[in-house]
């Protein structure tokens, strides 16, 4: 499997070149938001006040790690279920953010906002914590400390690696998966 | 008659031991889900699920060597504990005693505080307390600790139905399927898929909880119900989800049932999933 190298910010060409179920490896810098997070984004968004960073071309991490121990960076660092941010994605989007990484099913309107917007949904290990935590070179909060895991952190990370689940031409990675692999017809699997 | 001497037990000996067990289960799941992952890499087909199941037995040995918890999701605090009715608890009470120990092991430990108090209001405690705690009195004077830390990813895709009598077996696994299928790639697969059947509507969720615990590869001692979790899990691995829901073989490593006698008209079944993550440890005192 050929590995697809991105080094962040995003520019449109960089996503050109990805297909579902890619395996890709991602330099530079990333920032991480959960929910908590993003709901105070959104609010800013909504009262036009300006955003504690700049999401064009940028790249969010669905993240809440464990404190880092001392000497490190940070703590295990794995993706938490997307799903969540659901709500919050589109207009991320429409901010200007290029891809996200997290793990498990999105809604229909985050699928089609990121086709609108040319931009991709990564998928990066769930369970794979610790050797996450690996990649990530530096970390700072930038924003809501008092979320404590949920804070917005600036991570520069190295060759970390994700798959692509959605890439801009529509193409689903969950939904492909399940028809190449399942074993009884009847049971597709229902993803919304 | 002569009064039978009570065995004296300190709180803070149950604080120490619990938050040993919480810095140890949240580090490494046990050798057994490391060789269920692998032995899943040889049978697993799709280019990407090999490569999810590799990255996850590479990130157990990264968490073993450098004492990292494996999963940055480190749970509610889980605990089962059998109380010998011949123990007497000295210098606090059992539940402040686990707190303490669940307080101390999560700071120590650099584990994730991932509670918040009140569930529409959503303030973190800050400390990973309250621990859920399920105690049971039973003969002796020994105490059994079980602590299984449980990830909120795969907690959320869980599900509970009471069936009807005349649903059967068929009702059963199917209520089974229908739950991993919908969950898809939100529980990090590959799972443990804990199935509680029978008692009530609370007895069947704790049973379900319950099978989480058993060892991985370890079957129902009833062949019946030993049969029966080698069809589900064979059924669960044919919806083709795969590790991390990239699509492939191995969706489950287990399927674990729990039974309790049930009511003359209920047929209750909760299905508990769980992560690969199956952590858990134990202690006898
Ligand atoms: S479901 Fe399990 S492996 Fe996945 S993030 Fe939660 S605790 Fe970790």
């Amino acid at each position: 499997m050929a590995i697809k190298h991105l080094h962040t910010p995003l520019t449109g060409d960089d996503l050109a070149g990805l297909k579902a179920g890619d395996s890709v490896r991602i330099s530079g810098v990333i920032y991480t938001a959960r929910d908590a997070a993003h709901k105070k984004l959104a609010a800013l968004i909504a009262e036009g006040k300006p955003l504690p960073l700049d999401l064009k071309g940028q790249v969010i991490y669905y993240v809440g790690p464990c404190p880092a121990k001392p000497g490190r960076v940070i703590g295990s660092a794995g993706p938490t279920t997307s799903g969540r941010m659901d709500r919050y994605t589109p207009l991320m989007l429409e901010q200007g953010m290029k891809a996200c990484i997290g793990k498990g099913l999105r809604s229909a309107a985050v699928k089609e906002a990121l086709q609108k917007h040319r931009a991709v949904y990564l998928a990066a290990v769930g369970g794979a914590g610790a050797l996450l935590s690996k990649r990530v070179l530096e970390s700072e909060v930038i924003a809501y400390p008092e979320l404590g895991a949920e804070a917005i952190r600036r991570l520069r990370v190295e060759d970390f690696p994700a798959t692509v689940i959605n890439d801009i031409y529509g193409n689903d990675l969950y939904e492909q998966g399940v028809r190449a692999y399942a074993r009884e017809e009847k049971q597709s699997p229902e993803i919304d | 008659m002569e009064a039978i001497p009570l065995r004296q037990v300190e709180a803070p000996a149950i604080t120490a031991l619990v938050a040993e067990m919480c810095r140890e289960a949240n580090i490494y799941p046990g050798d057994e889900v490391a060789e269920a992952l692998k032995k899943a890499l040889t049978r697993e087909e799709s280019p990407a699920g090999r490569e999810a199941l590799r990255q996850l037995i590479e990130n157990l040995e990264i968490a073993r060597r450098e004492q990292l918890p494996l999963c940055q999701d480190t749970g509610f605090a889980v605990f089962f504990v059998e109380w010998g009715q011949e123990v007497h608890l000295t210098g606090g009470s059992l539940q402040d005693a686990i707190n303490e120990g669940v307080r101390r092991g999560y700071r120590e430990g650099c584990l994730r505080k991932s509670v918040v108090a009140d569930p529409l209001h959503r303030v973190n405690t800050g400390d990973n307390t309250p621990a859920v705690i399920h105690t049971a009195l039973v003969p002796g004077d020994r105490i059994k600790i079980t602590f299984a830390p449980k990830g909120g990813g795969s907690e959320n895709m869980s599900a509970l139905k009471m069936l009807r009598p005349s649903d059967g077996v068929e009702g059963v696994v199917d209520f089974v399927v229908r739950c991993v299928r919908e969950a898809g790639p939100n529980p990090c697969p590959p799972i443990v898929v804990g199935v509680g059947l029978g008692g009530t509507f609370e007895q069947v969720a704790v049973i379900a909880k319950k099978a989480l615990l058993r060892p991985l590869g370890r079957s129902h001692p009833d062949p019946y119900y030993a049969a029966l979790e080698q069809k589900m899990l064979e059924k669960v691995n044919e919806l083709g989800i795969g590790p991390q829901g990239f699509g492939g073989r191995i969706t489950a490593l287990a399927v674990h049932i729990e039974t309790f006698p049930a009511h003359i008209a209920s047929l209750p079944v909760a299905v508990n999933l769980n992560c690969h993550a199956a952590r858990h440890a134990e202690r006898i005192l």
